[in-house]
Parts: C-alpha cells; structure tokens; sequence
C-alpha cells in the first residue's frame, strides 16, 4: 500500500503539579462521595452494642471533614498553578473569552459532541491540551466545587471553633436555612457523579478516535501530537533537551 | 392587673408588692440568670439590674397566630418568670391576656405608645398578610400592616415571638395565599430579636425580654437575628441521644425495638442537625421533657421554611418544583443513569459516524504491524 502513517512528536502537555492534582481531586472526591452518601443515608448496622463501645458514624464524618480540607487545599493550590504553571496549565484555558476559544468549542461540538463531518481537517482545530469546551466544563465545574465548598463548610461552621469555616456561615442565611444549605449541598453530590460520568467517557472517547494518549497523558502527561506542528528539527530538539538537561546539572554542582 | 403598675417602679419593687420575699427574688435572679448563658458571678449585676431598673413597658401585638406563642410564654415554669412579664414588665397591650377589651384596650395601648414613645418594647406574634392590601388580617377595623407600622414607630426594639413573624411561619408555607412576610420585610429600621420557634420555649420568651430589661441592650444575635444564648446550638449538638447518632445506632421506624431502645431518629427525618434552638438542654413544661426525648424527631419548627422542606418523617424533602414523592436521590439517578445511557449511545455512534476515519487508522496501523523489523 502507498499510505504512510503520519509522524508524532511527544509533547509534554500535563506537568507534574497538575497530574497530582488530578488524582488527588479524584481520590479525595470518590471518598467524599462515598462517605457523603453514608452521611445522609446510614446504612441500618443496629446490634446490640452500646452506644459508648462505637463510633462508627462519627469516624466516617470526620474522614468527610478531613477529605474535604485536603480537596480545598488542592484547590487553592490548583488556582495558584493556573498562573505559575504551563501554558496548558493558565486560567486562560479555561474560559472562552477569545474568539478562538468559541471558534474551538463550535468544532468540538460540531465534530465530537454531534459527530460531524469534519471537511477541512485543520491541525489547529485538534486542541494540544484541554479543548476549550472541556476545559470551560472544568471550569464550570469549579465553580460548583466552591459552591458544594462553601455549603459544607457553612454546615459544619457552628460546631467548630477555627475561623476558616466560620467565615462561610453567612452562607446560611443567604440560602434560607440550614435544610436549604444541606440540600444544594446534596444534590451538588449528584451533579459531580454525573460529571465524572461524562468526563470520563469522553477522554476514552478522544483515545479511541484519536489515538494520541489522551488517557495515559494524566498519569505520563505526555500527549502526542503531528510532527508538522513542531518547529524545530528532530536534531534541534535533542541538542537543546540535552542542554537543558547539563544546565540543570551545572546548577545543582554549584 | 395593668392598673395595679405604678410608673416608675422598679422590677423589685413591683416584686415585693407582690408579695414575694427577697428569697424568691434571688432564686428568680439565678435562675434566669442560668438560662440567659450568663456567668453565676454575672448574678448580682442582674439583681442590681432588677432592683434599681424602671420597668419596661410592653406591647404585644397579634396578628395571623394561633395564640400558641401566648400560651407557651405564660407556661415559663418558674412562677416569677411569667408573673415579671405579665404583671411587673408593665405589658400595657395584649389583646389575648388583657382585662381590657374593645375600645378600652385601644385606647390604652394609644395611650402608652405616646407616654412611653421612643421607649417600649414591641413583641409581635404571627406572620403580617400583605396580598390585597393586608385584607386577610384586620383587628378593630385596621389591618396588620398598618398597626405593625404604627407601633414599630416608636418602639426601641423589637422581639418576634414565633416562626410566624420571625420567618413567616405556616401561612408564609407554599402557595402562601395571603402573601404573609415576617416582620423583617416590612420593618427596617429597628432592631430586631427573632424568637423562633413553634412556639418558642416559655423560658427562652421570658429570658430575651429580662435581657433586655437587665442590660438595656439587644442580647448578641446570630447572623439570622436570634439571640445566640438560646440559638447558638442545634437541637443535635445537646440531644441526649447524640451517642447512637456517632455510634451509628438508629431507629429506623417508629414502634420498632431500637425506637423502644431510644436510638438515634435521624433516619426517621430527625431535623436535629440544620436546626437551632434550646429544647435538647431547656427542654419544656417545666423540663419534662422534648420531642426527640418522647420518642418523636425534631420537625425543625424554629428553622426558616419548615413546613415546606417535609414530609417532616423523611430524611430527605422532596425537591420544590419536581411534584411530590420526588427526592434528589431519585433525580440525581436519573441524572447520572442518562449520563451514562448518553455515553453509550455516543459510544455507537461514533462508530457509525466515523466508521471511515477508525477503518483508515486500522489500516495505516496494520501496514506499519506488517513492516516492522526484525
């Protein structure tokens, strides 16, 4: 046959900082989830123990209080990671202000959401990172991490004593009510379920179209892209890595 | 017994007229000290109070009630606590408790709003219609609305006995026919202590007006305006039945050997923990007792909106808007069940729609399988 595969450079799309993050929010979440769920419906585990020699419920609270703190911290350094880190990383990927971030979600709609034809078959139409309708989802997302943030920390503000929950108390009054505030927060439980339901499925839907690691990239955080849209030479790339890399040893002798 | 009031008299005063002895006073004194959260060396500061303060005058109005606010307060279990309110605080219009009646009654409460302008407190109980021009509520004639405005004029403060005019209460509830408001959106420029509550406990009523008459000061409210000694818990944090909650021990249907065992009633919709108020330490009638200890979950009857977030024996309400029987859980399936059936049916269609495009991949890859070497 006289087709030839097309070449792909790998890029190194996700650092670090961002692929922890990305696990730990899934860790952090599946538990919350979880002991959310027991948290407004226990599961009937009545035997004839006294109530002095258990604990049970208030052990699966206090690992939903704890996880939650450790989801906010991730947070608050995610935000902070949006502006020291890549260019895959800025906040600006997340919200579509520039007409070629609409130009990207129209395509990604057009091509993936409603399964188009895709006629011209432009490379830039292919998103290196995030495509912005993704990445406006995340952010989307986000907001609704702050809201179910602020809910749960307004509902545990009177019975603690630190001053970072209590500064959400106003929350409560806001919204009407405690029952309010334990409601958006549980019906936001559901809202991320769903989330990950779709999100998931659709970076297993880019894999298999695309066939460029979009899986994989969140635990290596590499993705692969065609070799066209890199500059430089295969010669170039070597001799300037391998600089970067003597540099960074040079440094460290010093 | 409003006749019986001298003007200027002091609380003590007016207490030893009564007949009571000093002994009494000073167990009246600790006693409510105890219930106002205060320190027991806080005790002399309000004896001292009571004794060289003038009294208060008072003016309760009612509007759409049901009395039951009256009838809890004048149930406070100490004999001092609801004969200080009645007879001592000069409570110069009650419509429900007053000898008075008709004209009279007016006349002497027109009378004290103009003696005292500037000076006494205002109690009201019961939601205020404002559909129709406030038709739904009209006592001699006037309606609610314009007697609220008329006495909140000159009142130094004013303390809402109830959920009803606190947040609205049963005729504020889902359709609200009568567009019934809480006291707070009708008046904005004075302070207002709400009481909540359905009704509010007796000694909860009685201590926030002897706050006031003690410290001359509004007590410290929290941020949805309730005085923070009586409402700064949950009935939860001093339920006695706590232990099974963290234990994990429920009851999980009325008459059932872990009901009779005084379990846990969070499962059956227990509104505990999202509301605030004194009953798990107060209790009522005398401290006998409250509903969680009969055996009976809390309804929530001092939170905002209680009477639509039921059915009060669920843990969950049903979702406003969706009909009935129909709880978040039930939607969030559905939900997250059509985000998974999407997947799937995007799933098959992308193998249809870019059948081509994935047949072509396949092919490229086979070709290059075929030429690898050796």
């Amino acid at each position: 046959m006289a087709t030839t595969t097309f070449n792909y450079k790998r890029v190194y799309v996700w650092e670090k900082p961002v692929r922890i993050f990305h696990w730990v929010t899934v860790l952090s979440t599946t538990i919350l989830v979880i002991t959310g769920f027991i948290i407004a419906d226990p599961p009937a585990i009545n035997s004839n123990v006294e109530a002095t020699n258990s604990y049970w419920f208030g052990i699966v609270r206090a690992v939903h209080f704890i996880t939650a703190y450790i989801l906010i911290a991730n947070l608050i350094f995610r935000i902070y990671w949006s502006f020291a880190g890549n260019q895959f990383a800025k906040w600006d990927n997340f919200i579509p202000y520039t007409k070629k971030g609409i130009k990207n979600i129209l395509y990604v709609l057009k091509v993936d959401i409603f399964l188009m034809k895709d006629k011209e078959h432009k490379l830039s139409d292919i998103s290196i990172g995030h495509n912005y309708l993704a990445a406006f989802s995340y952010f989307i997302m986000t907001l609704f991490f702050f809201l179910q943030v602020a809910t749960g920390l307004a509902l545990i503000a009177d019975n603690s004593s630190w001053f970072f929950p209590k500064m959400f108390h106003f929350i409560v009054p806001l919204f009407g009510g405690d029952i309010i505030v334990r409601y958006i927060h549980h019906i936001l439980t559901w809202l991320f379920m769903a989330f990950i339901v779709v999100h998931v499925y659709l970076v297993l839907y880019h894999d298999y179209v695309e066939a460029r690691g979009e899986a994989s990239a969140m635990l290596s955080g590499f993705k692969f892209i065609r070799s066209e849209r890199v500059d430089e030479t295969e010669e170039d790339i070597i001799e300037k890595a391998t600089e970067q890399m003597w540099d960074g040893e040079n440094d460290e002798s010093k | 017994m409003i006749k019986t009031n001298k003007k200027g008299e002091t609380y003590y005063e007016s207490i030893l007229r009564k007949g009571y002895t000093r002994r009494d006073f000073m167990k009246f004194v600790t006693y409510m000290s105890a219930f106002m959260g205060l320190q027991s060396s806080m005790i002399g500061q309000v004896a001292k109070a009571l004794e060289t303060k003038k009294r208060l005058p008072v003016i309760w109005e009612h509007f759409q009630e049901c009395t039951g606010c009256s009838e809890s307060f004048i149930r406070s279990d100490h004999p001092l606590a609801a004969d200080i309110i009645l007879e001592t605080i000069s409570l110069d219009y009650t419509d429900t408790l007053m000898a008075a009646a008709g004209h009279n009654a007016e006349e002497a409460k027109q009378k004290s709003m103009k003696e005292n302008y500037g000076n006494y407190i205002l109690v009201v109980e019961g939601a205020i219609p404002t559909k129709d021009d406030g038709v739904y509520c009209t006592i001699a004639g006037r309606t609610a609305i314009d007697i609220l405005k008329e006495s909140a004029a000159g009142a130094l403060a004013i303390i809402t006995f109830g959920s009803c005019s606190a947040w609205g209460g049963i005729q504020a509830a889902s359709p609200n026919p009568t567009g019934s408001v809480p006291v707070d959106a009708i008046i904005k420029d004075k302070p207002i202590i709400k009481v909540p509550g359905c009704p509010p406990i007796g000694e909860v009523m009685t201590g926030v007006i002897l706050h006031y008459a003690t410290f001359g000061t509004i007590p410290e409210l929290d941020a949805e305006g309730r005085p923070k000694q009586f409402y700064g818990k949950r009935v939860h944090d001093s339920c006695y039945r706590r232990p099974y909650f963290d234990a994990g021990l429920y009851a999980e249907s009325f008459d059932s050997d872990e009901a009779k065992k005084g379990y846990c009633l969070y499962k059956l919709g227990c509104r505990g923990p999202v509301t605030y108020n004194a009953c798990g330490f107060m209790e009522w009638n005398n401290g006998i007792s409250f509903p969680i200890k009969s055996g009976y979950p809390c309804i929530g009857c001092s939170s905002n909106d209680f009477w639509d977030n039921g059915p009060f024996t669920e843990r969950l309400e049903n979702v406003p808007g969706f009909g009935i029987e129909n709880t978040a859980d039930k939607i969030g399936k559905i939900v997250v069940g059509a985000a998974v059936a999407g997947a799937a049916v995007h799933a098959v269609a992308t193998n249809v729609a870019k059948r081509k495009e994935l047949k072509r991949n396949e092919c490229l890859g086979e070709v290059n399988e075929k030429n690898i070497k050796e």
